[in-house]
This record gives structure tokens, C-alpha cells and sequence, in this order.
């Protein structure tokens, strides 16, 4: 699914999105499932906020991670990779 | 994480990694009488030293700390209590995903609003068939229109719809029909899980068990449905691994990623888990569930591989089964540590091909089901239906 800089997700409806102290890291909760994210998928679905256009995420995670080469195609990636797996919805 | 290498008879390659699931089978009681409950069919003895309140919510503070998020509450039914929104409010407060997995019967306007509020996640409510004559013959009750209620008013309170419907020779027909019940009910998941023969199942599994042809019949209708439907309700096939060549990794692994703890606190990987004999389950009464997951001689017992004997120990295959279920190679081989008899290399997969071929023959089903009920409940434990129950177990 191609994904456009302005466009704005959410997690999805029935998702639940949080930080795991025992397992340190950020998981998706859904009936009957649950799913660990890896360090910089948690990084950007923790920005996926019903508010932000991908856009404004690529800005912000490229202040944060200055010497990461092809940063917004892996932020781009991650989010239609979510939208794939229906983890997030689409607001606009 | 590895653990300290234990030295009383317990595997050493353990991995111990963190609880992710807490099943509380919070009752044993129910009034419907499923045949093919996969309750043990003693639970009788269960029934009168259930865990209160206070000691549920130490075992959902403890698990949550150990790291599970998923919470499922079973049972019996779980709306036989009259504290499951206390428990519901609790496991909220802690961050789980909460799961109340029912039959329905409890639930009514109030409960279930009271459940919104105390912030229940979802509802998994069970189905049994289209016709209400399968649905109350299975279960030995009036349930039918009960169940479509219930499907009705947890849809209106915005809970993701969540159906499960358990497979066997009566109902597995109607596939297509059951998935065009789901699609109309507004299901946004649907289980069909095919019986796994346990408890009462396992007692009745001459009476359950479809035939071939059934099964690939139902696989057949279930893909195509998916393939239509796509994501807008996910359907999970849970496969009858007897009609397969290779066993399930039951559990994901005994101790890896599930605990259970049923209604009188004992602490389990797995449902079935008190069929194995000589081994002593912890009970939240007497210890912590930190304790209980990562040091108890139980929870160890099978972890890793170091515990396999051949063929599993040198198989190449090991890594994606483990051995397949603990609890069905005892059943039916009566020792545990052997492969799961499903396997083909499996010197006792014999005892599956004979279940298969009874599937042909007219004759086998003639016995009446064994409903669960606590009376039947009763006769298993005072040794009652002994000749019954030594058709399917190898053990006394």
C-alpha cells in the first residue's frame, strides 16, 4: 500500500499501543495477539498519534537520529508495513 | 535470559524467557455441558476451594510484573462470579489486554457496561453451530438464542467481536454457513478450532471426532472464505493435528510464553498439564508466581530439549515442534517424555491411525456422549467409568 507525506494514521481500532517494562520495548495488543516491536519500529509508531502526517514523523525522527542514512524510507516502510498488518487506520 | 542450571532432575538448557499470556481459569463451574470441554474431568474437586478476590488480584499483579500482557479469564464460566468487573478493573489499572472468554450466560445490560467501564478489551464469546438443535444438543442446554443475544449486545458496545466455535463431526458441515453467521453477527475475528482431544473430549472423542474428508472439506471452505472476506474479519483455523503427519508446538513451548492459573490457584503451562503424573504444580497459596515460572521443578521439566528421548532427540524437525504435547503423549502412550504420538515417527502413531479408521465405522459412536457436568464430573473421580476412560488412556 503506497503512503503519502501528508497523510495522518492512528493506531486501529481494537490495537492497543504501549512500552513493556519487562520487556523493554513497545508492543501492539489485539485480541488474540500481541507483537514485540524492534527499537526503531517502536520509534515511529510511537509517533503514529491520529495527529502527525508522516511527514512531520520523518522530520522528527531525522532530528533524533542525525547519521542514519535512508532514514525516511525505513520510517515510510515501517508505516506501510503497520498499515499492511492493519495495526493502524488512516485519519484523513 | 538463561536461568541457573538447576540439579534436580531438571532440564539445563532452559531458556525461561518471560510469561507473555495469564490464562485465569477463574471457575470450574458452568452451567452449560460441552462435550468436548477440555476442562479436566475431575474439576469437580475444584469447585468448593476457588481462589477469592484478593488472591486473583496478587496473581494478576505478579504476572503483569513478570511481564505478561495478555489476559484471558475462563473458566467454567466466568460470569458465575460475582467478581469478574472487580478483576476486569484491576487487570485494567495494570496495562493488560483483557479477554473475558464466555459462553454467554451471566452477561447481561448492566454486566456488561459495568465491564466497558472497568476497561475489558474484548469479549470471545463461544458459538456451537447455525441450528439451535446442535447448539443445545452439544451443550446439553438451551443456549441458542441466549448466544445470538449476547453476539448482539457486544457488538452494540463497540467490543471487537470476537467468535469462537469448537469443530467436531456434528457442526463441521456447516462451515460455510457458521462463517456467513460470524460475517452477519459483525465478527471481526473468528477461531474455528478444531477439538483437541483433552478432558471430556477425550472421553468422548469416539462421539466428536469428524472424519477425513470432513476436515479437508472444511479447510477448503475456510480458505476460500478468507480469501474473500480479507482483513475485514480474520479467521484462524486451529487445525486437527491428529489428520496431520507432524505435532503442534503445543503451548509455543511448555513455560515459554503461557501461564496458567486455574480456580484453585494451581500455576500450569498448560491447560492439561495436572494429567502428568509424579510432577508437583505450584499453587499461588503456597508461593510466588515469580517462583512458580522461573525455579519450579514443573515449569522446567520440559523446557529446552534436554529432557527428549528418541526419535525427537535427534530429529532434524525438533526446533518446530518440540516434541509436539506433553500432556497427549501421556494420555495416549502414558509417558510423557515420549513424541507425540501425532508424529509419524513416532513408534505409537498407530493409536492415532486407529482413532482415524473409528471414524469409519458406524458402530464406535454408538455410546451415549458424556456430558460435562459435575454429577458425570463426580463418577470420573470415584473411579466410576473406569472402562471408558482406559479405551483412551494409556495410564490407570
Amino acid at each position: 500500500m503506497a503512503i503519502q507525506t501528508k497523510d495522518i494514521y492512528k493506531i486501529a481500532a481494537h490495537h492497543r499501543f504501549q512500552w513493556e517494562k519487562a520487556q523493554d520495548c513497545y508492543v501492539i495488543l489485539f485480541p488474540e495477539g500481541m507483537v514485540k516491536l524492534n527499537g526503531s519500529a517502536g520509534e515511529v509508531l510511537n509517533l503514529v498519534n491520529g495527529e502527525s502526517t508522516v511527514e512531520s514523523i520523518i522530520e522528527a525522527l531525522s532530528k533524533k537520529f542525525i547519521d542514519v542514512p535512508n532514514l525516511a524510507k525505513d520510517i515510510e516502510g515501517m508505516i506501510e508495513l503497520a498499515l499492511d498488518k492493519a495495526w493502524i487506520e488512516k485519519v484523513n | 535470559m538463561e536461568i541457573d542450571k538447576k540439579n534436580n532432575g531438571v532440564s539445563a538448557s532452559t531458556t525461561a524467557t518471560q510469561p507473555l499470556w495469564l490464562l485465569a481459569e477463574i471457575t470450574y463451574q458452568c452451567p452449560l455441558q460441552c462435550a468436548f470441554c477440555y476442562n479436566p474431568t475431575d474439576f469437580d474437586k475444584h469447585t468448593q476451594n476457588e481462589l477469592d478476590t484478593e488472591s486473583w488480584i496478587k496473581v494478576l499483579r505478579e504476572a503483569r510484573d513478570l511481564g505478561a500482557a495478555q489476559l484471558g479469564i475462563s473458566g467454567g464460566e466466568p460470569l458465575l462470579r460475582k467478581d469478574i468487573e472487580e478483576i476486569v478493573t484491576e487487570a485494567s489499572s495494570l496495562g493488560y489486554y483483557s479477554n473475558l472468554i464466555t459462553s454467554g450466560a451471566g452477561m447481561n445490560e448492566k454486566r456488561i457496561d459495568a465491564l466497558k467501564d472497568g476497561g475489558l478489551d474484548h469479549i470471545q464469546l463461544s458459538m456451537h453451530d447455525i441450528t439451535e438443535e446442535i447448539n443445545n444438543f452439544i451443550t446439553n442446554t438451551k443456549t441458542f438464542k441466549l448466544k445470538q443475544k449476547i453476539a448482539a449486545m457486544i457488538k452494540d458496545r463497540g467490543y471487537p467481536m470476537v467468535l469462537n466455535v469448537v469443530l467436531h463431526r456434528y457442526n463441521i458441515d456447516h462451515i460455510q454457513e457458521i462463517l456467513e453467521m460470524a460475517e452477519g453477527l459483525g465478527a471481526d475475528y473468528i477461531e474455528l478450532a478444531n477439538t483437541q482431544y483433552y478432558g471430556w473430549s477425550l472421553v468422548n472423542r469416539d462421539q466428536l471426532m469428524p472424519k477425513k474428508e470432513q476436515v479437508l472439506h472444511a479447510e477448503k471452505v475456510t480458505n476460500e472464505y478468507r480469501k474473500r472476506v480479507g482483513n475485514k474479519m480474520k479467521i484462524f483455523f486451529v487445525v486437527p493435528d491428529y489428520y496431520d503427519d507432524r505435532p503442534k508446538k503445543c503451548m509455543n513451548g511448555w513455560g515459554e510464553v503461557f501461564m496458567i492459573v486455574t480456580a484453585n490457584g494451581d500455576v500450569l503451562p498448560c491447560h492439561s498439564a495436572r494429567v502428568i503424573p509424579n510432577l508437583e504444580f505450584p499453587n499461588v497459596n503456597d508461593t510466588g508466581l515469580k517462583g512458580a515460572w522461573y525455579d519450579s521443578p514443573a515449569f522446567n521439566k520440559f523446557r529446552g530439549d534436554d529432557w527428549m528421548k528418541e526419535p525427537c532427540r535427534s530429529c532434524s524437525e525438533k526446533e518446530n515442534d518440540l516434541g509436539g504435547c506433553r500432556c497427549q503423549a501421556l494420555l495416549l502412550s502414558g509417558d510423557a517424555e515420549s513424541a507425540d504420538p501425532v508424529c509419524t515417527k513416532s513408534p505409537n502413531r498407530h493409536l492415532i491411525d486407529q482413532a482415524i479408521k473409528d471414524t469409519e465405522n458406524p458402530g464406535v459412536e454408538a455410546k451415549p456422549i458424556m456430558f460435562r457436568s459435575n454429577k458425570n464430573s463426580k463418577k470420573i473421580s470415584d473411579g466410576e467409568e473406569k472402562e471408558r476412560l482406559a479405551k483412551f488412556h494409556a495410564t490407570p
